[in-house]
Formats: structure tokens, C-alpha cells, sequence
């Protein structure tokens, strides 16, 4: 048969009207090609039982068992000082542990050679990714801090705008580390990592102990740590209801710059 | 960018709409030259040369490890070449990119949705991304998938996950669509269902690229077939022109008693014709074959007593050529 009548006959069984697919190309609204994949992000994490496990619940846990069980040291009021730390470690959580392993297995899967094989713009590719993270960490801070509210934590009104700059540091910092971590290694190794590095950041990178109780030395590497200086940052945004200082800021700046700079040569699409 | 204020200021552009959108419409779908392509010491595409016509259909066609998917991610502009160079749309799919990948449909080999994401969600995802996208509903429905579309994706089938592949390659309305083996996994329902929609891609102007190691896929399908074979192109042309390559060319097959003498029956043909037995008692008669060979063969086995079965004549198929060029031992 020729393909001349091949056609024929496929068009003749009539299943699609001519022309349904006549070429009409073009790129998608940016709003909208944004919207649709941090939306659809968004729900996927919040949709996965580990993630939610990770970025909501253990962090849940910790702020309770944090306040109400006098295990570890922490500067009174202890609900303030519980809530900074724990708002450290869900942005930790989410843009760091969680982007990481979500990205070495969207490279694993395809994902990303799907979406950069259609109109999406590469750099609308990341900031989807960084919006979507965004929204998980805004869900995560709004539950965290109402249950911190009902244990006693009164946020000083001072504090709000560096609460919200150290949380969009803190993320951008946590970001980039996650992108460099989950964008050039393989799916299982980069799974090994990221939570051994949340793990290990929890225990003595400032979160469960502040720097304060920690070793001169010691203390000085932490508040350089990405970890130590979002937990020590929100600690005087929430419980001081002052400014920072200039050197979280500049720690987490440095973090997210270097970080950043280093995933956009190594991330690889699969 | 230039080309979407043309597309939305195209009224009601007819049937030959896709010559209007196109920034390049003379350039061909994709061209290719010289084109090479290394792994370490492993060369997967070794100066390869390819002409596919705007809204045709042409399947490159090879066993596993030729350099298929090689050659169409080089085209989706994922690879870069080591040598040569490759125009799609008549632009560099590398460097042209972001003008290039509006227009293209890509459907990867494998994989393409994040494990938790249900179907139409993907489709969605995909066509949000498209000015004038395909509705996802009917195309989701089209494609028998209307069932699984709240179903995650990595609880999908593998042919279901073929299909959604396929779906998201088509529902931007692009001018070209590259397909890296769009059957493979599928249930013969769903082949002949692809078969029809490339059939209707066709039909409507669409240029379609397919890789496939079926050669029933590609006779059916493909206006153009290259088989390719360790990266190069071992020969081309519509499949018509492949299989009547040596015109004359043709088999005639029966089966009998295994081991018999082939001696008489060679004198009794003329000069040229090829006897022998290809499989246990089954017999093979390459040449052309006419009235004459038939009724000669038919004789010759009077005359041994035995009863000629299954005697069939054909033309060498796509496959014959494809095993002729491309060897018969199954390889690593």
C-alpha cells in the first residue's frame, strides 16, 4: 500500500474532523504558564505524604514538644524562641530538603525535559519552581504559627516585615542549596544527602540549640551556617521584634548567591 | 516575540494556516548535515545526513542503539553536536530555542510527568504553556484517557503513560512533532489509534518525525523512511521505492519435505534466479518471479513427488531491506 492510501484510509474512518489539528503554534500567557506550575507544584507537594511528613508535621511536633517539654535550653518566652527556631527548620524543610529531593526525581522522571521541551521559558522554569516553593512555605508558617499562637507566642508587631525579608532570604538561601544538592546528582544519592543534611543542620546548625548554647567555637560556625543565622535572624524578628543585624542577612545573602551561582552551571535537565 | 503577533493576528487561516504562522515556511521540517554525536569513545551519530519535507511523515527507522533518539534529541536541541549541523523550522534548535520550541511537539521515550501528578493536571500543565492549546478534555477523551484522568501518573499503565505522552506532544498545535517511538508498550488498540491520529496530523499539515523499530509502523505510516544503522544513514525513500529498490526483486516461498535436491530445479530456471532452503523445509525462490517460475517450481516438485504448501509469492517488505542492511545476528 501506499502511504498516499494509507492516509486515505486513516482519514476515512473519520475519527477526526480535518483540520483539529492544523498548526497553530505559539507561547502560553507567562502569567498564566507561572500560575499553572507553581499551582500545580504547589499541590503536588502538599499532596505527598512525605512531604507533608517533612515540611508540616515533624516541624508540628518539634514546636509542641519544643514549648511544653523542658528537654532542651531555650531563652524565655519559650514559646517565641520554640516558634523562631521551628520557622527556621520548616523553611529549611521545604526549600531546601524537600526542592532537592523533588528536583533529582522530576530529573529522574523527565519532568524537566518535558516542560523544557514546551514553550515554558527556562528562566519561568525555575521561578515556577521558586514560587511553588514559596506557597509551601507560606502554608507551612500560616498552621505553624497559629498552633504557636495558641501555645503563647505573642509576635511583637515591630518584627513582621524582618520576619517576612528573613523568610524570603531564608528561602532563596535554602532554594539555591536545595537546586545545587537535587539538580546534579542522582535521584537516590541526592534523597541520602538532603535529609542528612537537614538532619545534621536540626541537631547543631542552631535550630535545636542555639548558638548560645553551644561552644565559643562552635557558636561561630553556626551563626555562619544558613540554618543558624534564619534561627538566630527570627529569633530577634519574632520574639525581640527587632531587626537582625547585619549579619544573618549577609549569611544568607552569601549562602543563596554562591549556591545559586554554582546550580546554574551544574543542574542538569535529566 | 514576532511570530505569536503574527499567529494571533492571523484571521481564519485555512487550510494551509501552518505556511502562514511559519516565520521560514520554504525551509524544510528539519535538516540535517554531517552530523556527529560522541559519547566518551562511543560514537552514537557518525555524520549523519537527513531531509525531512514540511508536512510529511518520516520515520527513521534502525535497531536498538542506532542513534535514533540521539538524532531527535540533537534536533530538540537537548544535545549538542560534536560536528555538523542541524536546522528545524530553518532554526538552530540550540541557539533559536525559545523561537523554535513553541512550534515543536515532543513526545520523549519514557517518563515526561512528575510521579504524583495526575493526568490531566500534566495535560494542563502543558497546555497552559501553548497560545492556542488543543482542549485537554477532548483530547484526553480522544486518546481513551478520559477514565485515568484523575489517576496519578506513575499508577498509569504503560501504554496510558505512552498516550498521555503523546497527548501532551500534540495539544499546542504544533507545526512538527517529534515522536521517539510512540507505539512502544502499547496494546494493538492503542497502535492503530496512533496510527490514525499521525494519519490526521498528516492530513492536516503537520510535519510528524517518529522513530521506530517496527517495520510495519513505518511502512504504514511514513512518507519518507531513513534506516539508520551505527549512527549513519544506510539507506532512504518511501517505503515503495525501499522494498522495489532492485526492481525485479522478488520471493516466492513454499514448504515441503526438508532436504531436498535444489540441483534440478536451478537448471530448470534461468540464469539469475536463487534457490535455496531458508528454514527447515522451507523453501525460497529470489528473482523475478513470473508465470513461468511458478509452473517451473510447481513441476520440478511433480516431479520429486512432492507436494508444494503455503506457496506464496511477495515482494521483498520493508523488513527484508531493513535485515539485508542492517544484519540478521541480534546484537549486544
Amino acid at each position: 500500500m501506499t502511504t498516499a492510501e494509507a492516509g486515505e484510509r486513516v482519514t476515512e474512518s473519520g475519527r477526526f474532523q480535518p483540520g483539529t489539528f492544523r498548526p497553530a503554534p505559539g507561547r502560553g500567557r507567562l502569567g498564566r504558564m507561572l500560575l499553572t506550575q507553581a499551582r500545580t507544584e504547589t499541590i503536588l507537594t502538599l499532596r505527598n505524604g512525605e512531604q507533608v511528613l517533612l515540611t508540616l508535621l515533624i516541624p508540628l511536633v518539634l514546636l509542641i514538644g519544643l514549648t511544653l517539654l523542658h528537654v532542651l535550653p531555650l531563652p524565655e518566652p519559650r514559646a517565641g524562641s520554640a516558634a523562631a527556631r521551628i520557622f527556621a527548620l520548616a523553611v529549611m524543610s521545604s526549600a531546601f530538603t524537600g526542592q532537592a529531593i523533588g528536583l533529582g526525581f522530576d530529573r529522574r522522571y523527565g519532568v524537566l525535559k518535558r516542560l523544557a521541551a514546551t514553550a515554558l521559558p527556562r528562566w519561568l522554569l525555575a521561578a515556577g519552581r521558586i514560587a511553588a516553593a514559596l506557597a509551601v512555605v507560606v502554608v507551612q508558617l500560616v498552621v505553624l504559627g497559629a498552633v504557636a499562637a495558641v501555645l503563647g507566642w505573642r509576635p511583637p508587631a515591630a518584627g513582621l516585615a524582618w520576619l517576612v525579608l528573613l523568610v524570603l532570604l531564608g528561602t532563596f538561601a535554602f532554594g539555591a542549596l536545595g537546586v545545587l544538592v537535587g539538580g546534579a546528582l542522582r535521584a537516590e544519592i541526592v534523597l541520602a544527602v538532603a535529609n542528612i543534611v537537614w538532619f545534621v543542620l536540626l541537631l547543631v546548625g542552631g535550630i535545636a540549640l542555639g548558638a548560645d548554647a553551644l561552644p565559643t567555637g562552635l557558636a561561630h560556625v553556626v551563626a555562619l551556617l544558613p540554618s543558624g543565622a534564619l534561627a538566630q535572624g527570627l529569633h530577634a524578628a519574632m520574639v525581640d521584634g527587632t531587626g537582625p543585624g547585619w549579619q544573618p542577612v549577609a549569611v544568607l545573602l552569601g549562602w543563596g548567591v554562591v549556591a545559586g551561582a554554582l546550580a546554574a552551571r551544574t543542574t542538569k535537565l535529566t | 516575540m514576532g511570530e505569536d503577533a503574527t499567529t494571533h493576528a492571523a484571521p481564519e487561516i485555512g487550510q494551509l494556516g501552518f505556511a502562514v504562522v511559519s516565520p521560514n515556511p520554504h525551509s524544510p521540517a528539519v535538516e540535517v548535515s554531517g552530523l556527529v554525536k560522541r559519547y566518551g569513545p562511543t560514537v552514537a551519530v557518525n555524520g549523519l545526513e537527513l531531509l525531512h519535507e514540511r508536512g510529511t511523515v518520516l520515520a527513521l527507522l534502525g535497531p536498538n542503539g542506532a542513534g535514533k533518539t540521539t538524532t531527535v534529541e540533537l534536533c530538540e536541541g537537548f544535545l549538542r553536536p560534536d560536528d555538523g549541523t542541524v536546522r528545524v523550522l530553518g532554526l538552530d534548535p540550540i541557539a533559536q530555542s525559545e523561537q523554535l520550541r513553541p512550534r515543536i511537539g515532543v513526545m520523549p521515550q519514557g517518563g515526561g510527568a512528575y510521579p504524583g501528578v495526575r493526568a490531566d493536571e500534566m495535560l494542563r500543565l502543558v497546555a497552559a504553556c501553548a497560545a492556542n492549546p488543543l482542549d485537554p478534555a477532548w483530547l484526553l477523551d480522544t486518546l481513551g484517557l478520559t477514565s485515568a484522568s484523575r489517576t496519578s501518573y506513575k499508577r498509569l499503565s504503560g501504554g496510558q503513560q505512552q498516550r498521555l505522552s503523546l497527548a501532551c506532544a500534540l495539544v499546542g498545535r504544533p507545526e512538527l512533532v517529534f515522536l521517539d517511538e510512540p507505539t512502544a508498550g502499547m496494546d494493538p488498540q492503542a497502535r492503530r489509534l496512533v496510527w490514525e491520529l499521525i494519519g490526521a496530523l498528516r492530513a492536516d499539515g503537520v510535519s510528524v518525525l517518529l522513530t521506530t523499530h517496527l517495520m510495519d509502523e513505518a511502512e504504514e505510516l511514513a512518507d519518507h523512511v531513513v534506516i539508520v544503522d551505527q549512527g549513519r544513514v544506510v539507506a532512504q525513500g518511501s517505503p515503495r521505492e525501499l522494498t522495489a529498490n532492485q526492481a525485479d526483486e522478488q520471493h516466492l516461498r513454499f514448504r515441503a519435505k526438508a532436504g531436498m535436491d535444489l540441483r534440478l530445479l536451478r537448471e530448470a530456471l534461468p540464469e539469475g534466479y536463487r534457490v535455496r532452503e531458508a528454514t527447515h523445509g522451507g523453501y525460497l525462490v529470489e528473482g523475478h518471479i513470473d508465470p513461468q517460475v511458478v509452473s517451473a517450481v510447481t513441476s520440478w516438485c511433480a516431479q520429486q513427488g512432492v507436494l508444494a504448501e503455503e506457496l506464496s509469492v511477495s515482494r521483498r517488505s520493508l523488513e527484508d531491506v531493513f535485515l539485508e542492511l542492517t544484519g540478521r545476528e541480534l546484537r549486544a
